[in-house]
C-alpha cells in the first residue's frame, strides 16, 4: 500500500520535474538575460556620452537655486491644496450621499462643475474674475488674498481637488458593507462616532490608492499656476528659458518633475503597504 | 444682465461667433487627437505585452515619462521640438526653404502623445483581462496573428477598455484648454481675447466654463451609450 503511494508520488515528481533548465540563448552564445543587460548598459552609456557633453553647465549654474525654489513653491501649492481639499471633501461627499435633496443637489452641482471644466479655465475665472471685483474685495478686507497669484492658485486647486476627492471618498464609503455601520449602531454607538471610528477609517483604506493618484495629478496640474505668474517649477523654467533662450531649461524641469512624481509615488506605496499591513492583500 | 448677454451676440458687436469658433476648434482638436492617441496607446500597450525585451523597455519608458510630466510642459516641449524637427527635415529635402508646422498639428501631436501614454495603461489592463486562449483559439483556426487580434481579441478588449477610455476622453477635452498657451485660437484663447476687450473676465470665463461643462456632459451621455452598446451581450450587473 505504502509502496504504491511512494511510486505514485515518484511518478508525479518525475512528470512535473522541470526539464533541464534550458538557458535561453541570445546572440554570441551568451545567455539571453545577460545579453539584454549588456545591451541596456551600452544604450545607457551611449545616451550619457551623447547627452552629458552637450549639457550647458552655465545654465545649470545660473538657475540651479531658482529651480530648487520653484520645486518648493510647487510642493507648497500642492500639499496646501490637497490637504485643505481633503478636509473639504468630507462634508461634500457626505452631502452628496445624503438623502436630503437640498444637500445632494448643491454637492452634485459643485462636483460636476469642478470635475467637468478645465483647471486652467477655473484658475482664470477666479484670478481674473476676482480682479474685476477688487473694490468689493477691498471693502471686505480680502483683497490682499485675491491680489496674490499664489493664494488664488492655491484656492483654485483646493476647490478643484476637493471635488475630485469628494467623489473618491463617496465611492469608498459606498463600497463598504452596510453591515459595518449597522453593527456599530447595534453596539450603541451614535451616528458620528460610527462615522468617524468605523466607516471613515475603512473608507480611507479603500480610497488610499485613488487619493495617491489625485496627489500626483495635482503635482502635474499645478504647473498651470505658472500661467498666472506663480514662480513654481514650471514658472522658473519659463523664466530660465525666456532669459537664456536655451531649450535645455525644459529638460531640467522635466527631470525634476519626474523625480518629484516618482518620489511621491514611492512614499505613497510605502504608506499604503504600512496602513494595510493587517489586511491580507496581495502585493 | 441684458447688457452682459448682449456681449454674446453674433457678429461684429458681440463675441458669440468668436466663442463659437473657439469652441469648434476645441472640438476639432479633441476629435482629431482621439484616433491618433488611441492607436498610439494600443501600440504601446502591445509593446509592453510583447515578448521582446527591448519593445517592453521602450513601452515602459514611454509611459513613465509621459505620465509623470505635466501636460503643460509636454505641450511646450513637443510643440517646439516638432517645429524644430520639421524644419530640419525640410532643410534636408529642400535647403533654404522655410516651413512651419501649424499650431494645430503640433497640438494634436502633443495631446496625442499624452493621451497615448494614459490609454496604453487602460489597454494593457484590458488586454490582460481577455483570456489568452481567445487569441490562441483564433490562431488554431487558421487566422493570422493580426486577424486573430483584430477580429477576436480587440472586440472583447474594447468592451473592457471603454470605461477607462471614456474618462481619458474627458481629460483630453479639458487638456485642450492648455493649447491656448501655445497660440492656438481655441475656446479659452478666444475667451481671453474677449476679456481683453470687454474687461468682463468673470462673465466670460464663466461662459467658457459652462461651454466646457456642456462638452463633458454630452460626452458622458455619449460614452454611456457606447458602453451600453458594447455590453449588450452581457447581463446587466
Amino acid at each position: 500500500m505504502s509502496d504504491q503511494t511512494v511510486s505514485t508520488a515518484a511518478q508525479v515528481a518525475s512528470r512535473s520535474a522541470p526539464k533541464k533548465p534550458s538557458v535561453a540563448k541570445g546572440p554570441f552564445g551568451l545567455d539571453k538575460a545577460l545579453f539584454d543587460k549588456l545591451v541596456l548598459a551600452a544604450i545607457i552609456i551611449g545616451l550619457a556620452a551623447w547627452i552629458i557633453p552637450s549639457i550647458n553647465w552655465r545654465l545649470v549654474d545660473r538657475y540651479w537655486d531658482r529651480y530648487l525654489e520653484g520645486i518648493i513653491v510647487t510642493f507648497q501649492l500642492v500639499f496646501l491644496s490637497v490637504g485643505i481639499g481633503a478636509v473639504l471633501s468630507l462634508p461634500i461627499a457626505l452631502a452628496r450621499l445624503s438623502k436630503r435633496v437640498w444637500l445632494t443637489l448643491p454637492a452634485r452641482a459643485y462636483i460636476t462643475f469642478f470635475r467637468g471644466t478645465p483647471l486652467l479655465a477655473q484658475l482664470f475665472l477666479l484670478y481674473y474674475g476676482a480682479g474685476q471685483f477688487n473694490e468689493a474685495f477691498e471693502a471686505a478686507g480680502l483683497w490682499w488674498f485675491f491680489r496674490e497669484p499664489f493664494y488664488v492658485a492655491a484656492l483654485t486647486f483646493t476647490l478643484n481637488t476637493a471635488a475630485y476627492q469628494a467623489e473618491i471618498m463617496r465611492g469608498a464609503i459606498q463600497s463598504l458593507p452596510a453591515g459595518q455601520a449597522e453593527a456599530s449602531q447595534a453596539l450603541g454607538m451614535s451616528r458620528w462616532p460610527t462615522f468617524f471610528k468605523v466607516v471613515l477609517p475603512q473608507a480611507y483604506i479603500v480610497a488610499l490608492r485613488p487619493l495617491g493618484n489625485e496627489l500626483i495629478l495635482m503635482i502635474k496640474g499645478s504647473a498651470i499656476a505658472s500661467i498666472v505668474t506663480v514662480l513654481d517649477l514650471m514658472g522658473v523654467t519659463n523664466l530660465a528659458y525666456a532669459r537664456s533662450f536655451n531649450f535645455q531649461a525644459f529638460f531640467w524641469a522635466a527631470l525634476l518633475y519626474l523625480i518629484a512624481v516618482e518620489v511621491v509615488r514611492r512614499v505613497w506605496d510605502r504608506l499604503e503597504r504600512r496602513l494595510t499591513r493587517h489586511l491580507a492583500l496581495a502585493h | 444682465m441684458s447688457e452682459l448677454l448682449g456681449l454674446l451676440a453674433w457678429g461684429a458687436e458681440g463675441w458669440g461667433d468668436e466663442l463659437a469658433a473657439g469652441a469648434w476648434l476645441t472640438i476639432r482638436l479633441a476629435l482629431v487627437t482621439l484616433p491618433f492617441g488611441l492607436l498610439l496607446g494600443l501600440a504601446i500597450a502591445l509593446a509592453k505585452e510583447s515578448e521582446n525585451t527591448y519593445l517592453r523597455a521602450v513601452g515602459n519608458t514611454y509611459t513613465t515619462i509621459f505620465r509623470g510630466l505635466p501636460e503643460l510642459l509636454t505641450l511646450f516641449v513637443i510643440y517646439n521640438m516638432v517645429q524644430l524637427l520639421a524644419n530640419r527635415i525640410v532643410q534636408l529635402v529642400a535647403p533654404g526653404s522655410s516651413f512651419e508646422i501649424s499650431g494645430f498639428a503640433a497640438g494634436v501631436v502633443a495631446l496625442g502623445v499624452v493621451f497615448g501614454a494614459f490609454s496604453s495603461e487602460v489597454f494593457l489592463g484590458a488586454i490582460r483581462a481577455v483570456p489568452k486562449g481567445q487569441g490562441e483559439a483564433g490562431r488554431s483556426l487558421g487566422l493570422t496573428a493580426i486577424q486573430s487580434f483584430a477580429l477576436i481579441t480587440l472586440p472583447q478588449l474594447w468592451r473592457l477598455a471603454l470605461p477607462g477610455l471614456g474618462n481619458l476622453w474627458l481629460v483630453l477635452i479639458k487638456d485642450t484648454s492648455l493649447v491656448s498657451v501655445i497660440a492656438l485660437n481655441d475656446l479659452l484663447r478666444q475667451t481671453q481675447v474677449a476679456v481683453g476687450v470687454t474687461k468682463e473676465p468673470f462673465f466670460f470665463y464663466l461662459i467658457a466654463c459652462l461651454i466646457y461643462l456642456a462638452f463633458t456632459l454630452i460626452s458622458t451621455v455619449g460614452t454611456n451609450v457606447l458602453e451600453r452598446r458594447a455590453n449588450r451581450g452581457f447581463a446587466a450587473r
